[in-house]
């Protein structure tokens, strides 16, 4: 803690017997155990900060020279041939699909997330709330290739229905349209795994703020005769808005980055299929194509190519994660 | 943050208003059907809600264990490899996959515990200033770092650029950068709790500070701190993707750290995972299940060690 300076200074003034306290016997003061490990500590520190500078320097230095070889715009081109003397990439096509996938994932897991936080701390019968707490957070224990293989085998074949009624009966709105993907590995359908996987981060971080609300606000809104919803509505999901904020934004990165279970579900396009809006399209995020072609890293062009699309991932969850802090120390201002 | 941390007392913090969601009189009268409505509704919704949260997950649990159980009751699962076993064929065991997914996992670990440690040490007992801003600034960018960027970068300075191979090392040094934030987070937390009093007393009999901290700080959190660590490993074992670039899979028991492949759980099961062959797909939902039961050993002797032994204020 920062007010206890903790460096043990002996004691100027003699003791009873005429020496100075700690001299007499000849007990150190530790200065030196004190510098090592203080040292050690301090280190540990800096190696983490090296460790962060290191990976985005890397990354940079890898991408840097891919980069400058391509010969199509990286942000804006549809294209992903990195092969050969002329490469030709850009990244907007995953930029799209991660984009859409983790939104809906958003869009569900959010109010579901709040709902079942609101579950454990207001609703649930008392002992239910630990039970119900600790199932929930059995989902985040999950292994994420195990979502992958259940969204694959199980709960794909079942999701495709829901797909084919959305594009008879909505398939005018251009996000619903028909498109060559038959099967499950649709932009939606990954948004709907991702929901699940971050369900667990959404409950866990609105549950923390909803338990904080001040038992005066609670008290005071059931006093004036509010309704539990109401007291609910005026008391604990003001108080709570910041914290569900960053925890949707600690969520959406988790949803971006998200490899393995994204990479195993979605249908990859060829190249050249023509460009659709349709959620019920497939596609690959940046984490999918990269883990896609782990097999490919054969020349330092083509591994570029792919870190390049990684750095992006890397600065878009940055961001994300950024904001969600600033959310949280704000917050955190407001009520010390 | 890591979502599975360790459960605030939900119970103890709750408020529970008696009565105002049933009719009654409040200051202001009758309350009118439309609110009570409202509020009936919005009960449903939240109950709802819950039950479509544990859907998927009795769904998944269902699913792996179903699917996947037959083969664990064999004994020839937990002593035998691959090797040798076609998709065609039954038999054979996941030994070499759990064997890889542990020793992966205790190397990251080795690594990553004492630096994630006193870097929380740092943050709490030492830094100011500064220098303890940016390291906690860097640890909140290391929780964000997607796991396919950590196999990326360990990717391009192992390979690319230091020119080794592909090895089971590697991988354990993608994950060291996936496990150091959880751990550090959930160390911080626990250091934080431990009441200044402790350690001023301590200063107070002259033990120097970093005895203070080794005999009388640590120890305090310690089993907050291993509920951390079991945590946080249990994400990492987990973890597929940097895997997918770093850890190709094999079917045979590999030891070596630094040659040859070695074959992990999670890459076992992405290996079949699009395999129609009937005894390939057994293997698949029984590693996803073997997977599960490892990491939820992992979780529960983690709260347990929590509950046997909180920091008390």
């Amino acid at each position: 803690m920062a007010s206890v300076t903790g460096v043990s200074v002996a004691d100027e003034l003699p003791g009873p017997d005429g020496r100075a306290p700690l001299a007499g016997d000849g007990a150190r003061t530790g200065r030196l155990g004190d510098r090592l490990f203080g040292g050690a500590a301090v280190g540990a520190g800096l190696v983490v900060i090296g460790l962060v500078t290191l990976i985005g320097l890397f990354l940079l230095w890898k991408a840097i020279p891919a980069l400058a070889g391509n010969e199509a715009n990286f942000l804006t081109s549809r294209e992903w041939r990195v092969s050969g003397d002329h490469p030709r990439f850009g990244i907007v096509e995953m930029l799209w699909t991660t984009v859409a996938a983790s939104s809906i994932a958003l869009v569900i897991s959010v109010p579901v997330g709040v709902a079942v936080a609101l579950f454990i701390t207001h609703y649930s019968p008392r002992w239910l709330a630990r039970p119900a707490a600790n199932l929930v957070d059995l989902l985040a224990a999950v292994p994420s290739i195990v979502y992958g293989l259940w969204g694959l085998r199980t709960f794909g074949p079942t999701f495709v229905p829901v797909q084919e009624w959305l594009t008879a009966h909505l398939g005018w709105f251009p996000l619903f349209s028909t498109t060559s993907i038959s099967g499950s590995g649709t932009i939606l359908f990954i948004g709907v795994v991702l929901a699940i996987m971050v369900l667990p981060i959404v409950t866990a971080l609105s549950r923390e703020v909803f338990a904080q609300t001040p038992v005066a606000h609670v008290e005071g809104a059931l006093a004036l005769g509010a309704t539990k919803w109401e007291m609910i509505r005026t008391a604990v999901l003001p108080f709570g808005r910041p914290g569900v904020i960053s925890a949707s934004m600690l969520a959406l990165g988790r949803a971006l980055g998200e490899t393995i279970a994204v990479t195993i579900i979605v249908s990859a396009l060829s190249q050249g299929t023509p460009w659709t809006w349709s959620l019920l399209n497939g596609g690959e995020t940046f984490a999918s194509r990269i883990a896609n072609n782990a097999a490919e890293f054969d020349s330092p062009q083509k591994t570029g190519a792919f870190i390049a699309a990684g750095l992006v991932l890397f600065v878009l969850t940055f961001v994300v994660n950024a904001i969600a802090r600033i959310v949280i120390e704000r917050r955190k201002a407001f009520t010390e | 943050m890591s979502s599975v941390s360790t459960a605030p007392d939900v119970t103890s913090s709750r408020v529970q208003p008696r009565g105002p969601g049933s009719p009654m009189l409040s200051p202001l009268g009758r309350q009118s059907r439309g609110r009570q409505l409202r509020d009936h509704l919005a009960r449903i919704l939240v109950w709802l809600a819950f039950l479509v949260a544990l859907a998927p997950l009795v769904w998944i649990l269902w699913s792996v264990i179903s699917q996947g159980y037959h083969l664990l009751l064999d004994s020839g699962w937990w002593t035998h490899s691959q090797k040798g076993i076609t998709a065609r064929r039954e038999g054979g065991g996941a030994v070499h996959a759990i064997q890889g997914t542990l020793l992966q996992g205790a190397v990251t670990a080795a690594i990553s515990v004492p630096l994630a440690v006193l870097t929380a040490i740092y943050l709490v007992e030492y830094g100011r200033g500064k220098l303890a801003r940016t390291v906690s600034f860097m640890v909140d960018i290391l929780t964000g770092i997607p796991s396919i960027v950590a196999g990326l970068f360990i990717y391009a300075v192992w390979v690319t650029t230091l020119g080794f191979q592909r090895v089971a090392f590697a991988v354990s040094l993608s994950l060291v950068l996936l496990m150091i934030p959880t751990v550090v987070r959930s160390t911080e937390e626990m250091l934080k709790l431990v009441p200044n009093e402790l350690r001023e007393a301590s200063y107070a009999l002259g033990v120097p500070k970093w005895k203070t901290i080794v005999k009388v700080v640590l120890p305090t959190a310690f089993s907050g701190i291993v509920t951390g660590i079991l945590l946080g490993l249990a994400r990492v074992m987990g973890e597929t993707a940097p895997l997918l670039i770093l850890g190709p899979y094999t079917k045979s028991i590999a030891t070596d750290l630094f040659g040859g492949y070695m074959a992990t759980l999670p890459t076992m099961i992405n290996q079949d995972r699009t395999e129609s062959l009937q005894p390939a797909v057994d293997r698949v939902w029984a590693a996803a299940l073997t997977l599960i039961i490892l990491i939820l050993i992992l979780n529960l002797a983690g709260r347990l060690v929590a509950r046997l032994g909180s920091v008390r204020k």
